[in-house]
């Protein structure tokens, strides 16, 4: 680093540095993108984010996949303005990531080379359109919970993305429910798909929120940056809470013979997640991980020329 | 039922009662609310197979656009295209729900049930032969290029027509025409954006967008000659002769081709259109088999 | 667990290991676009209001984009767009710890890339 000049201050010591931020966090206020922040700090905020940016557009496919078969016309304009809007939320999380010193392109590299991830839910295939339903239900459901927390991440652009994300996620949550109300109150076929896509995607749901706390080593750290504000098990109780009357009042069964009220509590208690499955999962080896990536690649690949034709556009005309 | 009301309350307050979501997204169907008798001197069924015309040429390019949705070249142009996707799917809807609201439902009431409101019984219980769309919509999207080059046709056509069917004696129709200006608007300047682009960006998007251009130009051919329908309609005072909007669109697409330093090819020679007396080729049977396969395995069931 | 997963970012357990890359590679053939920061005015008597940014190759495209974005609710009705690399910016209260070359800069953009090895000369 060059040495300062007479018209710049010095730059404060490390430890100065290390105690404003420290007292930015404790006091509940927000960094933002020019305020020094430790390393650590900012690469895990980079890797929270893209991933979380990567699981939006990822989570474009299981959905997009009914666009073209959305059974009503009301049906398909929903469809196609929720994906939309996945598309739109990558870009909000994006560009947050940016301000940290990321750039989208070669994140959306490191996500097609695999080098960082999506959420694992994205990996399952959608059999039918009640899964349309329950992943509004269910997953988004789920994002929800983990999401309201994140609108308070001490990190300004995120929680500014987050707030904007979470008025739209609401949408969805609520076009999945009333989805399936409607398919409920259908023909016994209906009725069956719903039954058979809440089966499918009840468990994978609740590995959304990770392992037990326990196993999450890193989840002390972010919490204490005020990056993640509750712990993966206390989201996933929250979840299940939420979700199980839920469930009565669209007449599904959760399948889990475990589940039931602890009048102890008052909340449910549930049985003992697979986590084997969603290691394997993560380790690539989901129904559609390969898929999903090489559509990615695709859409990066096949359509290289139009970004660099509008490039050299730009150039050509250049003021 | 007051349980429900509080889930979905609870959902909808999250959201800090915000307008709508996007065209077509709430509860109610297209024209609810809206007085749809027919003027005097209008003849319904004309009137439907008009509305059909427009209607299944919206759906049909939707589906077309839709096919970009997680394929397209960057975010920014997933929500574009998806923008116009809507937009056209909210017009093919209020079409399609004006053709049913003077009862012409061609065959499809053979295999819908009563619950499947008209929009849904004329897109999806219709077969090939009863679909009106032209074939520059039914046509394959090719790379980008292709598609971009028949999204300017499409909506520069289009738009023409549609600033004139605002006039239409038909007080829904106007409205529908009204509603589509501003949206074809943006679609065709999204196209000729880009279109600029391509065109005079790199030497492989040049010859790429040509390639498109060459592509698209013979789908032309059968756009600007009336049907008997828009005869009819056109002397009613309903519809625009087709004839009457080849000038404006042959300028608009001309300006933009130069624009783009692309070559205009000769305009191709003029034939009625096959696309809306019912004769599709292969395409369009794909296309509406992936529209209809799932509604059409559960015809009583509702969505 | 044989890799650390964390349910962090919004929609599930991913992993948050020292093994995920974070850092931009070099990339001597940049094929993305500039990076444009939008500002919308909601409705007239409003102060225009930084609602984001997103990428285009230039300046019509870039607002044309704002357009589909950032108002497709029809939330804005006037859009300002501005290359974020042509933003000067002065924050006194954000601890910039430097005044580094990039001090003056809105955000923290990979100005500089880790180069490989394998590039002579640079």
């Amino acid at each position: 680093m060059s040495a300062p000049t007479l018209d710049r201050p010095a730059a404060p010591d490390e430890t100065a540095l290390q105690e404003h931020f420290d007292a930015t966090i404790a006091a509940d206020k927000r960094i933002e993108p020019r305020d020094w922040m430790p390393e650590g700090y900012r690469k895990g905020l980079i890797r929270q984010i893209a991933q979380h940016a990567h699981s939006e557009i990822i989570g474009m496919q299981p959905e997009g996949d009914w666009l073209l078969a959305a059974p009503s016309l009301r049906r398909k304009a929903i469809l196609l303005a929720k994906v939309q809007d996945e598309a739109g939320h990558g870009m909000y999380l994006y560009s947050a990531a940016e301000t940290l010193g990321a750039d989208r392109a070669d994140l959306t590299d490191k996500l097609i080379e695999r080098k960082q991830k999506y959420s694992s839910i994205f990996n399952y295939p959608t059999l039918t359109y009640a899964d349309v339903g329950v992943i509004g239900w269910l997953v988004d459901g789920a994002a929800i919970c983990n999401q309201v927390p994140l609108c308070r991440s001490s990190y300004g652009p995120y929680a500014r993305a987050m707030i904007r994300v979470c008025k739209e996620e609401s949408f969805h949550q609520r076009q999945g429910f009333e989805l399936l109300m409607t398919m409920m109150r259908g023909t016994d076929a209906q009725r069956a798909m719903v039954q058979d896509a809440v089966d499918r995607w009840w468990w994978p749901s609740l590995m959304m929120f990770g392992p037990p706390d326990t196993d999450s080593p890193n989840t002390a750290q972010s919490m204490a940056w005020g990056v993640k504000r509750h712990t993966n098990d206390e989201l996933r109780q929250r979840f299940v809470d939420m979700t199980v009357p839920q469930a009565a009042v669209l007449g599904v069964a959760l399948p889990d013979p475990d589940l039931a009220p602890d009048p102890a509590t008052g909340r449910y208690r549930f049985g003992p997640i697979d986590w084997s499955e969603l290691e394997a999962v993560i380790a690539g080896n989901g129904p559609c991980n390969d898929e999903r990536i090489a559509r990615r690649r695709a859409a990066r690949d096949d359509n290289a020329w139009v970004l660099e034709a509008a490039t050299a556009y730009a150039h050509k005309n250049a003021p | 039922m007051g349980h429900q009301e509080t889930v979905y309350d609870a959902l909808d307050h999250a959201h800090g009662g915000e307008g709508q979501w996007a065209f077509g997204t709430g509860f109610d169907e297209p024209l609810a609310g809206v007085d749809t008798t027919v003027p005097e001197g209008i003849d319904p069924a004309d009137l439907g197979a008009y509305c059909l015309m427009l209607g299944d040429d919206a759906l049909v390019l939707c589906q077309r656009l839709t096919q970009w949705v997680t394929n397209a070249p960057e975010l920014e142009e997933e929500v574009a295209l998806a923008n116009c996707g809507l937009d056209l799917l909210g017009q093919a809807r209020l079409l399609l729900a004006r053709a049913g609201s003077v009862g012409v439902l061609c065959r499809s009431r053979a295999l819908a049930t009563g619950s499947i409101p008209d929009e849904d019984a004329l897109a999806y219980f219709r077969g090939p032969d009863e679909f009106r769309s032209s074939g520059l919509v039914e046509a394959p999207n090719g790379d980008f290029g292709q598609t971009i080059v028949r999204l300017l046709a499409a909506s520069s056509w289009r738009l023409a027509l549609f600033t004139r069917l605002r006039d239409s004696r038909d007080p829904v129709l106007a409205a529908i025409a009204a509603k589509g200006v501003p949206e074809l608007t943006y679609h065709r300047d999204h196209a000729a954006r880009w279109l600029l682009r391509l065109g005079d960006g790199t030497p492989e998007s040049h010859r790429r967008a040509q390639a498109g251009v060459d592509a698209v130009w013979p789908l032309l051919a059968d756009l600007f000659t009336a049907t008997d329908v828009e005869t009819r309609l056109t002397a009613a005072g309903v519809a625009v002769d087709p004839a009457d909007l080849r000038d404006e669109v042959r300028g608009v697409l001309a300006t933009v081709l130069e624009r783009a330093t692309l070559t205009v090819p000769g305009w191709p020679v003029e034939v009625p259109s096959r696309g809306r007396a019912g004769e599709h080729g292969p395409e369009l049977a794909a296309l509406l088999a992936d529209l209809q396969g799932l509604a059409r395995k559960h015809p009583a069931a509702t969505w | 667990m044989s890799t650390d997963l964390t349910a962090e970012g919004g929609h599930g357990a991913v992993p948050t290991g020292p093994e995920i890359p974070v850092e931009p590679k070099a990339s001597i053939t940049r094929r993305d676009w500039p990076l444009y920061e939008v500002f919308v005015r909601g409705k007239r008597g409003l102060n225009h209001v930084h609602v984001g940014s997103l990428h285009a190759p230039d300046d019509e495209m870039a607002v044309h984009a704002a357009r589909d974005l950032y108002t497709r609710r029809n939330e804005g009705v006037s859009i300002w767009v501005v290359k974020a690399a042509d933003i000067t910016a002065s924050s006194p209260d954000e601890k910039d710890p430097m005044f580094a070359p990039s001090g003056d800069k809105v955000y923290r953009h990979p100005t500089f890339y880790e180069i490989p090895e394998d590039v002579p000369h640079m």
